[in-house]
């Protein structure tokens, strides 16, 4: 789209451009393409010797059992994260929608972990879950459920994904109810009439039209579970315990701060940078579709 | 409402309540640990109803923190920094971006296609994964350890520049050109006009930065190193990390609720605000 009417002045849309420009290019440009030229180098660890070696970090990536492990774990992380958010916020702004009194209610608390850091609700649920005091600890010890995300690589990463669905609901639920409301009422009356009950009238009608959302809100889930939820994991399991919980995003902090491997690290990241630009493309291609629907 | 189901109502009704009360309970927990004394957390289960010492577990991490060893910053403090970080990040992606996306809405200039692209690709890459070399940039420049370092790097973002470009191009046509016959200035059409017309969507774009800026994690963490600059989510995770003998689980959840008032109140208050920006800026 473009606009009509314009004005003409050659020097002040370059200066009215410029703050954005100057900031993408020092802290965006500049960084992405150290990233892309360290993961072709290798340094001793004193920044000393610098040596090109072209392809050796991935290669040597792509060797290591380790890190296929974390790309498994993510995926399945991702997965978990995505499929568990997106059916309970389905769920709960259907309800949401339905109902008239106290929706208000319902929707003003329900929006609130949007506004909790993923970091803080990460200490909220190591607090919870705390093997010592937490509450939920104690009750699932009362039904016969031993649960130490310390020591429990299985149960840290059921940690993790309670955390993350957790902070990620309000975001979905927000989105489903917009979508389920922005369906047009005589669409769903004309099939009460025709003798639709509720659940046929949601499959049929509603389900179907809220495909595009459902499907915008599964790509931001999967770019979320993949890069959001690094607060979630640092506060809580710091990747343990063992490598139990240690996601891709996790992983390039861990190996280029703690471990000082930058190369890997760097690799690591334009490995992640590319999944990421190939999620977003077709969040964009969808969207576009999206338009003209 | 179609139709009067009265069974499927109370069923809506009994599922959102759960829901609520599974969204809402970590919070009261929270709540609740930070208002009981230190042994009192420290016996399972630790109760589920508010205790006596709120007051003055809340006064203890403001103005002294944690407890008294290194690492430990009064909460003053890092409410203080986070409150700089939130306002800067909120405020200075919205007037960067405003005005990037005047001028590409509103001129036509060589390469203007080419320095949309260039924006539009920035939204592709959050910091955390090119976190390494980010870091080394703003090292370089001297800016570790300083509310521009917190700041300047995250004010850089598509998003903000989309939301204002999607807004400018459904003004009318006539208004510009109205303004272009009376002999205004662009900056005059944009001061006088645009910039009021934009204020609900800047109003929208300020809830959510805010909150996006008052949460930042990892940013903080790696490029502040003097207590005087923690912001308070990172000092809240820190501590959480810190292997005490006796953990005081109330004095942790009194920061970790200080760390989450004021996003949560933004929310609660300006709600329609929030909803809107929310919906908006990622359309």
């Amino acid at each position: 789209m473009e606009k009509r009417v314009t004005f003409n002045d050659r020097l002040l849309p370059y200066l009215l451009l410029a703050p954005q420009m100057v900031i993408t290019l020092v802290f965006f440009f500049w960084p992405s393409a150290q990233a892309m030229y360290q993961s072709l180098v290798t340094e001793d660890a004193f920044g000393g010797n610098t040596k090109f070696v072209w392809f050796q970090n991935f290669a040597g990536l792509l060797s290591d059992p380790n890190y296929y492990d974390s790309v498994r774990l993510t995926v399945m992380f991702s997965a978990l994260v995505s499929a568990i958010g997106l059916a309970i916020s389905l769920l709960l702004a259907v309800m949401a929608d339905r109902v008239i009194r106290g929706s208000s209610v319902y929707k003003a608390i329900l929006v609130w972990p949007y506004a909790v850091a993923p970091a803080v609700a990460g200490v909220l649920f190591g607090f919870l879950f705390n093997p010592s005091v937490g509450i939920v600890a104690w009750l699932l010890q009362h039904v016969g459920i031993e649960f130490n995300y310390v020591i429990n690589g299985n149960q840290a990463l059921l940690l993790i994904v309670f955390a993350s669905v957790w902070s990620q609901v309000s975001y979905n639920f927000l989105f489903f109810l917009a979508g389920l409301q922005s369906i047009p009422k005589s669409l769903i009356e004309a099939a009460a009439i025709d003798g639709a009950g509720p659940g046929r009238r949601f499959w049929d009608i509603a389900f179907p039209l809220l495909s595009p959302t459902g499907f915008f809100l599964l790509v931001i889930n999967v770019i979320y579970s993949f890069v959001g939820t690094f607060g979630v994991v640092a506060s809580l399991t710091q990747g343990g315990p063992g490598q139990a919980t240690n996601i891709l995003v996790y992983k390039v902090f861990n190996d280029g701060f703690r471990g000082q491997d930058l190369g890997g690290s760097s690799a690591q990241s334009v490995i992640l940078i590319i999944a990421l630009v190939l999620l977003t493309i077709i969040q964009f291609r969808f969207i576009e579709r999206r338009v003209h629907y | 409402m179609v139709e009067n189901r009265p069974w499927l109502t109370a069923f809506s009704h009994f599922v959102l309540v759960i829901g609520v009360i599974v969204i809402a309970f970590p919070l009261w927990m929270t709540f609740v640990a930070s208002t009981h004394d230190q042994t009192t957390m420290l016996q399972s289960p630790i109760p589920l109803w508010p205790g006596s010492h709120m007051l003055e577990n809340y006064r203890l991490v403001l103005t002294e923190g944690y407890n008294n060893r290194p690492g430990s910053v009064p909460l003053y403090i890092t409410l203080t920094n986070s409150m700089v970080m939130a306002l800067g990040v909120a405020l200075g992606k919205i007037a960067i971006s405003i005005i990037a996306a005047f001028a590409i809405v509103y001129f036509r200039f060589p390469f203007r296609m080419a320095f949309f692209w260039a924006i539009f690709v920035t939204l592709m890459l959050p910091v955390e994964v090119r976190i390494v070399p980010t870091y080394g940039v703003v090292a370089n420049l001297g800016m570790l350890d300083s509310y521009p370092g917190l700041i300047i790097p995250l004010i850089a973002s598509a998003t903000a520049t989309f939301l204002f470009r999607q807004f400018f191009l459904s003004v009318p046509d006539e208004l510009a050109e109205a303004a272009r016959v009376d002999g205004a200035s662009p900056m005059r059409f944009f001061w006088d006009i645009l910039l009021p017309m934009s204020r609900t969507s800047i109003a929208a774009l300020f809830v959510i930065q805010f909150i996006y800026g008052w949460n930042q994690y990892l940013w903080p963490l790696l490029i502040t190193t003097k207590e005087s600059f923690y912001t308070v989510v990172m000092t809240v995770s820190r501590q959480a990390n810190v292997v005490d003998t006796v953990p005081a689980w109330n004095l942790l959840m009194a920061m970790a609720m200080l760390a989450m008032l004021p996003p949560v109140l933004v929310v609660v208050f300006m709600q329609r605000q929030f909803v809107r920006g929310l919906v908006e800026t990622e359309k």
